[in-house]
């Protein structure tokens, strides 16, 4: 089991905690090319991504970001702002929290929440540029239906968070945090847990399963 | 060296210099207390000591204290005693199958009514004003022939807010409840009396005070109801079975002695730097609010809450200076919701999410304290700088 202090004081997470990159100053004057928010204050959380495209090459060319956040939100997205200069906007869009996560160094589960944000807001900074360029066939975001309000979880991760192995409502919570501040999504997240698991591991002997 | 700044009192304390030199010493009487010889004597001695000065400092007898492992321990032995169906269970069963507690106590009350509820005792949480204090009038609307317990702490952890237990019990006591008061943060920290106060159950703990970690006691009022929670002795009169903590009881007993001794200059200039706090922090932080009551208040406790800040963040910041606070915000412990003692007087989520607890001792200074005020708006200016919540959106907030 990891300690809270080892997180907090890994020589990268510290740096970026301290010496934060990259942070949204006055956000009209940066003009951004596209800008996403996600989270909200009343859930403790809230994170603005904004970037700038290098439109010619499809690339990042700058990314700037805010935060109403812990430490570890801080951080992650300190150095998520780092990591997709120059990227391409389709590698900055498939980021996961994962990788951000290991980026860092490894966060611990009940920090996992925190780099979300960050790379959630970036998504929706990329779907903001694509509405505005005309691109929409490449946001998927709108596929995808927001269940849980608070922490921002839509049908699609619970999906993922099926695939990669959740099996019960406490498992799926751990995975993508869903439910765990006002609980008001638990009944449809359930229903789209059993969905998916029906989906993609329904056993063929079905007499066997206890239902 | 980097400097270091303890202001977190309330979560625990340095052992007071007279107590570690009483536990040194006791120490020596490995003894134990049971034990008819002169080794079990020595060490039973410094329990009895230990007692009497714990009970004399509380207005009690020495035989209605009774040591236990923890605080909490005290506070789930009187949860547990009520409705206990065991033949040889000496609490007499209650055909009263309710208990009144608050929306603000600590979570090993609030997780112990649970529990009760769960096992189908009806249990209402009386909710507090805007300071924190309950609401007496709508208790006394609520409390009735079916109350088997009221259970209220006397000063709050997190907001330091102090209770009127002498009329909350005193109202109890006329429906013929039992009365139980946690007050885990005042003894010690404000004059309390439990004969004055009319209590029939009182928690206290050592920790909290400069004595150690790993002890509590639980002051039981004569003829009172009562039944073990750990069984299997006869240690503490048959009250709290295991082999006694000597070496903790002795630095307990101590840490109480200490307090007879120091509680009422410290309380003066724990009132004193408090002034100073809040004036810094009202001088040089703007957009911020204090939690919890401006008077009945613990007098070491100040809970602050910063807008446009989230509280784990400070508290961390604060940490790389080298000062000690605590957060209501729960970010840090994994769960995102935040204090329910502030969300239950009022206090909108977002700023709940933004407060501290800044909770003074005996050692500090008023220099210490202009240096936390000095970091604090370093710290607070650094988070604000870079909040998605933006200077304007204050003004609004009313």
């Amino acid at each position: 089991m990891e300690k809270r202090t080892e997180w907090v004081y890994s020589d990268k997470v510290k740096d970026h905690f301290i010496n934060p990159r990259n942070v949204l100053g006055d956000e009209a004057e940066y003009n951004a090319d596209g800008k996403g928010t996600v989270g909200n204050i009343k859930c403790g959380d809230e994170m603005i991504v904004a970037i700038k495209v290098d439109k010619a090459n499809g690339t990042i060319a700058d990314c700037r970001w805010k935060t109403y956040g812990c430490a570890s939100a801080i951080a992650s997205t300190s150095i998520l702002s780092e990591v997709v200069k120059g990227k391409t906007l389709d590698f900055a869009y498939h980021i996961t929290a994962k990788d951000i996560a290991k980026e860092l160094g490894g966060l611990p589960e009940h920090k996992v929440h925190c780099s979300v944000l960050g790379h959630k807001a970036l998504r929706a900074a990329i779907d903001d540029y694509y509405k505005r360029n005309g691109m929409t066939d490449k946001v998927e975001e709108e596929k995808s239906h927001l269940i849980c309000q608070c922490m921002n979880v839509t049908d699609i991760e619970i999906e993922h968070a099926v695939l990669e192995g959740a099996r019960t409502y406490l498992e799926l919570q751990e995975r993508t945090k869903l439910g765990t501040v006002c609980g008001q999504c638990k009944d449809k997240a359930i229903e789209l847990l059993e969905e998916y698991k029906e989906r993609h591991f329904n056993q063929e002997d079905e007499t066997c399963r206890s239902k | 060296m980097k400097r270091k700044v303890y202001l977190d009192h309330n979560a625990t304390t340095p052992l007071h210099p007279e107590v570690k030199k009483a536990m040194t010493e006791a120490m020596e009487a490995f003894g134990n207390p049971s034990s008819m010889h002169s080794f079990g004597r020595q060490a039973h001695r410094l329990v009895d000591d230990a007692r009497e000065r714990i009970s004399s400092f509380i207005g009690g007898r020495p035989e209605d204290i009774v040591f236990v492992g923890s605080g909490s321990e005290a506070n789930n032995t009187v949860f547990n005693l009520l409705y206990c169906t065991a033949k040889r269970c000496e609490a007499p069963h209650t055909k009263r199958h309710q208990v009144i507690t608050s929306q603000i106590e600590h979570p090993c009350i609030l997780e112990a009514a649970g529990c009760l509820a769960e096992r189908g005792i009806e249990v209402i949480y009386l909710p507090v004003d805007k300071y924190g204090k309950i609401d007496i009038a709508k208790y006394e609307g609520l409390v009735s022939e079916k109350t088997a317990l009221v259970s209220v702490m006397m000063a709050n952890n997190e907001i330091g807010t102090i209770q009127d237990i002498k009329t909350i019990g005193s109202i109890a006591h006329k429906h013929g409840a039992l009365f139980h008061t946690d007050a885990i943060q005042a003894v010690g920290k404000i004059p309390v009396d439990v004969r004055g106060l009319g209590v029939d159950y009182l928690s206290l703990s050592a920790h909290k005070i400069y004595g150690p970690k790993g002890v509590g006691a639980l002051y039981v009022s004569p003829g009172v109801p009562f039944c073990p929670f750990i069984r299997g002795g006869h240690q503490e009169r048959g009250r709290r079975a295991g082999t006694e903590n000597t070496t903790g009881i002795a630095g307990f007993g101590k840490a109480i002695e200490m307090r007879a001794k120091e509680m009422d200059s410290e309380s003066n200039k724990l009132l004193s730097l408090k002034a100073r706090l809040k004036a810094g922090i009202e001088k040089n932080i703007k957009d911020i609010e204090f939690n919890g009551h401006p008077v009945d208040s613990l007098p070491g406790t100040l809970n602050v809450s910063f807008d446009a800040s989230e509280g784990e963040a400070i508290l961390l910041y604060l940490d790389l200076e080298g000062i000690a606070v605590s957060t209501g915000s729960a970010c840090a412990s994994g769960s995102l919701d935040p204090s329910h003692v502030l969300i239950a007087t009022g206090v909108p989520a977002e700023q709940a999410h933004g407060s501290i607890r800044i909770s003074m001792g005996r050692d500090n200074t008023e220099e210490e304290i202009d240096y936390a005020v000095e970091k604090l708006a370093f710290v607070i200016g650094k988070i604000r700088n870079m909040s998605t919540v933006g200077r304007s959106a204050h003004g609004k907030k009313d």
